[in-house]
Formats: structure tokens, sequence, C-alpha cells
């Protein structure tokens, strides 16, 4: 029998961490080297334990939307995204710099580290185009 | 072994459907508990097995032996949202063809009308959604109509015409909470709540109740009513969070309904009437596409012009549905109770004439959990 204790805090804990200090890290998985998001003890793909972070591109493709309307006084509409990362993972977020109109399914953003709607760090993106 | 025709329902009721003052959740489920044993010529003492899920109560199971004042063989508390009862009725099935139950009782209720004047859930935001504040459940539809819209070109109108098919149905039904005549232009122009999902494309906010009593087939032909019988039933369990759905364009019903369908050995092209859990307008299409009605990508196109409503080719939600009829948070009871009513030929101005198939279908989650039943008449054995 196996006895399968992982080390230290888990993949959650760490995540947050990492986030904290102002980096956005994604889990890989040393055995059949698939991405993942959101953290997890072991990889969904093949089942293995072996996972480490590492540091996506932060390109990524809304894969849909939806503005949430809500009255002025409260703070107004906001947008919730679906992104689409290029490292094959997919993340709940909000798009930054641009007017709920001009958000699209399939436009081209980029990851940075901005604040949940409570003032937490959270990962929140922009459009490419403006970035650039 | 198959489940196919080993069992049946022999008893179903309503209770507190639309506003039920004063009343507990745990109130009105015993209360449709009561009506459906009425029903089904049972008497509380023969019931062995019990099977509910509350909207708040976790142990509900334990709560629903307590104040029905038995002790049951089997409690199930299976808790995947507004899909459970559908799972109630395969596990009822088994317990019943193994003999280890005589007669179970699969029941819900909720106050949350009157209570709260919105959806009650003991459900939470999931942590790496929590921060972007996405709406509980609405926003997660919205997503996918949002996804189905952009991928497959489905349009605004064509979720408009699911609610004004639903209405239609209501409209029939003298049980429906919400029956003033509403038309596309009517859900089109109601309140944006989260884009591109309108007041009249979401499910209404209800109290209600419903239950039912399973026995082994070669009994319930003794029970007065013409029993129902369990033909198919299947499962599908994609994911928990919207952000963890491998695609919003495919649901789980494409794998439940399989199930149920092989199950039952028929096929999409055999029912007669159809009830699906419409907690929004999109999931019709979604589901209408999952279960085989129609071609991936064209249940936008298939249920315009009326096709869904009465009068059209496929009846779709008889009693008003979701949207329309009743939605006390967690809906699936109920479309069982309206596809063993129609199998029964009991459901008046709303009969679909010669109904002997019917297929149900419950979500449970935010399009996480789907689980199908395929029931039948005597005829269909
Ligand atoms: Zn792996």
């Amino acid at each position: 029998m196996t006895t399968n204790t992982f080390e230290g805090p888990g993949p959650d804990a760490q995540f947050a961490e990492i986030l904290s200090a102002g980096d956005f890290r994604i889990q890989r998985c040393g055995d059949c080297n698939a991405h993942i998001f959101h953290p997890r003890p072991i990889c969904p793909e093949c089942g293995s334990g072996d996972l480490s972070w590492v540091a996506p591109s932060g390109d990524g493709t809304i894969y849909a939307k939806t503005i949430v309307h809500r009255r002025a006084e409260k703070g107004g509409d906001y947008n919730v995204v679906l992104v689409d990362l290029a490292e094959g993972v997919r993340m709940m977020s909000r798009v930054e710099g641009v007017e709920p109109a001009d958000i699209t399914t399939g436009m081209a953003v980029q990851a940075s580290i901005g604040e949940g709607m409570n003032g937490e760090p959270a990962v929140v993106f922009t459009p490419t185009e403006a970035a650039k | 072994m198959s489940l196919r025709g080993k069992a049946a329902i022999v008893g179903a009721a309503l209770a507190g459907c639309g506003e039920a003052h004063g009343r507990t959740s745990m109130e009105i489920t015993i209360e449709a508990v009561h009506g459906a044993l009425a029903d089904a010529g049972v008497k509380l003492s023969q019931v062995d097995a019990i099977a509910t899920c509350q909207p708040l109560d976790l142990l509900s199971g334990l709560t629903l032996a307590q104040e029905l004042g038995i002790n049951p063989k089997f409690t199930m508390n299976n808790r995947m949202g507004g899909s459970s009862f559908l799972s109630h009725t395969m596990w009822a099935a088994m317990l019943l063809e193994l003999g280890l139950a005589e007669t179970v009782v699969i029941c819900y209720g909720s106050n949350q009308r009157t209570a709260s004047g919105k959806l009650m859930t003991a459900i939470g935001l999931p942590t790496y959604e929590a921060p972007y504040k996405p709406m509980f459940p609405l926003s997660s539809y919205a997503l996918a109509a949002d996804r189905h819209m952009h991928q497959f070109g489905t349009t605004r109108e064509q979720l408009a015409d699911v609610a004004v098919a639903a209405r239609g149905w209501a409209q029939k039904n003298p049980e429906a909470f919400v029956r003033d005549p509403l038309t596309r232009e009517d859900v089109i122009a109601s309140r944006l709540i989260s884009d591109p999902l309108r007041v009249r494309d979401c499910c209404l906010v209800t109290d209600g109740g419903a239950a039912l009593v399973m026995r082994r087939a070669e009994v319930a032909v003794d029970h007065p009513q013409p029993p129902v019988y369990f033909l198919g039933g299947g499962e599908g369990t994609t994911h928990r969070d919207i952000s963890e759905m491998a695609d919003l364009t495919v649901t789980g019903a494409a794998q439940s309904g399989a199930a149920a369908m092989a199950m039952a050995g028929v096929s999409a092209a055999d029912i007669d009437v159809v009830q699906l859990y419409d907690a929004f307008t999109i999931n019709v299409i979604l589901f209408l596409e999952d279960l085989g009605f129609c071609k991936k990508g064209e249940g936008g196109a298939f249920v315009e012009g009326g096709r869904i409503a009465p009068g059209g080719d496929l009846p779709v939600n008889t009693n008003g549905g979701g949207l329309s009829c009743v939605h006390p948070g967690m809906y699936g009871m109920f479309t069982l109770v309206e596809a063993v009513r129609q199998l029964r030929g009991q459901t008046g101005e709303r009969q679909i004439d010669g109904a002997e198939l019917a297929l149900c279908h419950g979500n449970g989650g935010v399009l996480s959990s789907q689980v199908t039943n395929i029931l039948g008449t005597a005829a269909t054995l």
C-alpha cells in the first residue's frame, strides 16, 4: 500500500501565494505535458501527480462573454468572460480597457494581474491591440 | 439485465405551485407526497424507500423520513441540482427490480417565492470564478448562449421563440403561474440581465412541490391509475463550474439521452411528448440538439415558427415549463409529473392525442448534470 502524501500547501494555496506576489502561473504535467488550469493535485488528462508551475504566455482569446447589467448606483455594468489561453486551458476573467459593446467573442486578449470585484488580486485581460 | 419496463410510476401529485403563503419547503413536499400516495392508493406505511433533494436542507432525506414518520430501508438524497429527481427514478427502478424496496416515494418542494422572492440555494461561487462575480447561475447560461450565437448564428429571436412557445402551452394549463400573452417582441424588449439573456429568457421564481410513487411493474396494474412505465434512463456529468465545461455548446445530454434511449430501445423520432428543464431559453435549444431532435447548431432554427409550441410538430414542455408554469428552484420533478399526466391522458386542453412515449430531461448546476428518463404507457412495453 502506498500512502500518497503531497508536501506542503496544496495547489490552491500555492496559486494564491504566487498571485499575491504579482505572478500568474498555471500548472504543467511532467508526464503528458498538458497545461492545467485551474490548479489541481493531479493531472485531469493522465492522472499524474507530477505537476509544476509554469509561466503562461498570457495570450488568450475570448471564448464567450456576458455583460452583467447592474444599476449605476451599484457600480454599473461589468463583463464576465471565458478566455482560452494559448496553452490550451480556459479561465473565467474580466476584460478591462474596453467598452462592453466592443468586447467580442473571438477577440485576442492579453493577461495581466489586476483586481477582482472585491479588490483581491486576480488575473484580468486587456485587448491585445490596445496593449501594442 | 435491463431496467426497461421493470418499474412504474403509480402515483403523482403537485402541491403549493405558484404561491404557498406561510408554508415551509418541507410542508409543501409532504403535501405533495400525501397527494401522490392518495393518487396511487398507497398507504404511508407501505413506503419503504424515499428520495428527495431540498433547496437548503443538505440532509433533506433525513428530514423527509422524520416528517413522514417512517423508517425507510433506503433514503436517497443524491444532490445534483434540478436533475436529481430523474436520477432518483433510476435508483428507484434499481431498488425495486432487485427486491430491495417495494414502494418508493420521490419528492421535492420549495417555498422560495414567498420566503425569499429569488432562487434559494446552498451553492456559492467557485474559487476561480468568484473574483469576477458572475450572477449565479444566470451568467453561466448567458455565456453558453453567447457561445451558441457566436458559433452557430443562433439569433436573439430564436431564443425568444422558446419563451413564446412555453407561454403558449401555459395558456392551455389552468395551473400555470403566468398565462398572459407573450410575443417575440415582448421577450426581446424585456429587461437585460446578463447579456444576451433577458428577464423573459429566465425561468419563474415560484413555490411548488411534486411527488411520485414508484412500484414494480407486476404490481403497478393493481393501482387505480394507469401505470406509467420507466423505460430508460441515463446520466451525464461534465463539470461543476461553467469555466470547466469543455464545449459550452455540447451538454451531457448527448450522453444521458443516448443512454436512456438505448435502454428504452427508442429514438428521438419515436417520442410523442418532450419535457425539458428550461431554466433559461438556451437550455431548450441545447437539449433538443444534444438529445437528437435536431442536429448540433440547428436548435435555433428548429424552435422557429412555433414548432415546439401548441400545434407544432414537437410538443415541448406542455405544462408551460419552468419559463411559464412553475419553477421552485429545482424543476426536474415537474418534467416527470407532466409526462405522467400526458401519458395518462389527463391534461385537458393541452393533451397530446395518442401520447404513448415521453422524454423527460433534467439539468443540474450550470449545464453540469444532465439526466434523461424515457417513460411510456402499457402499449410501449
Ligand atoms: Zn498529465
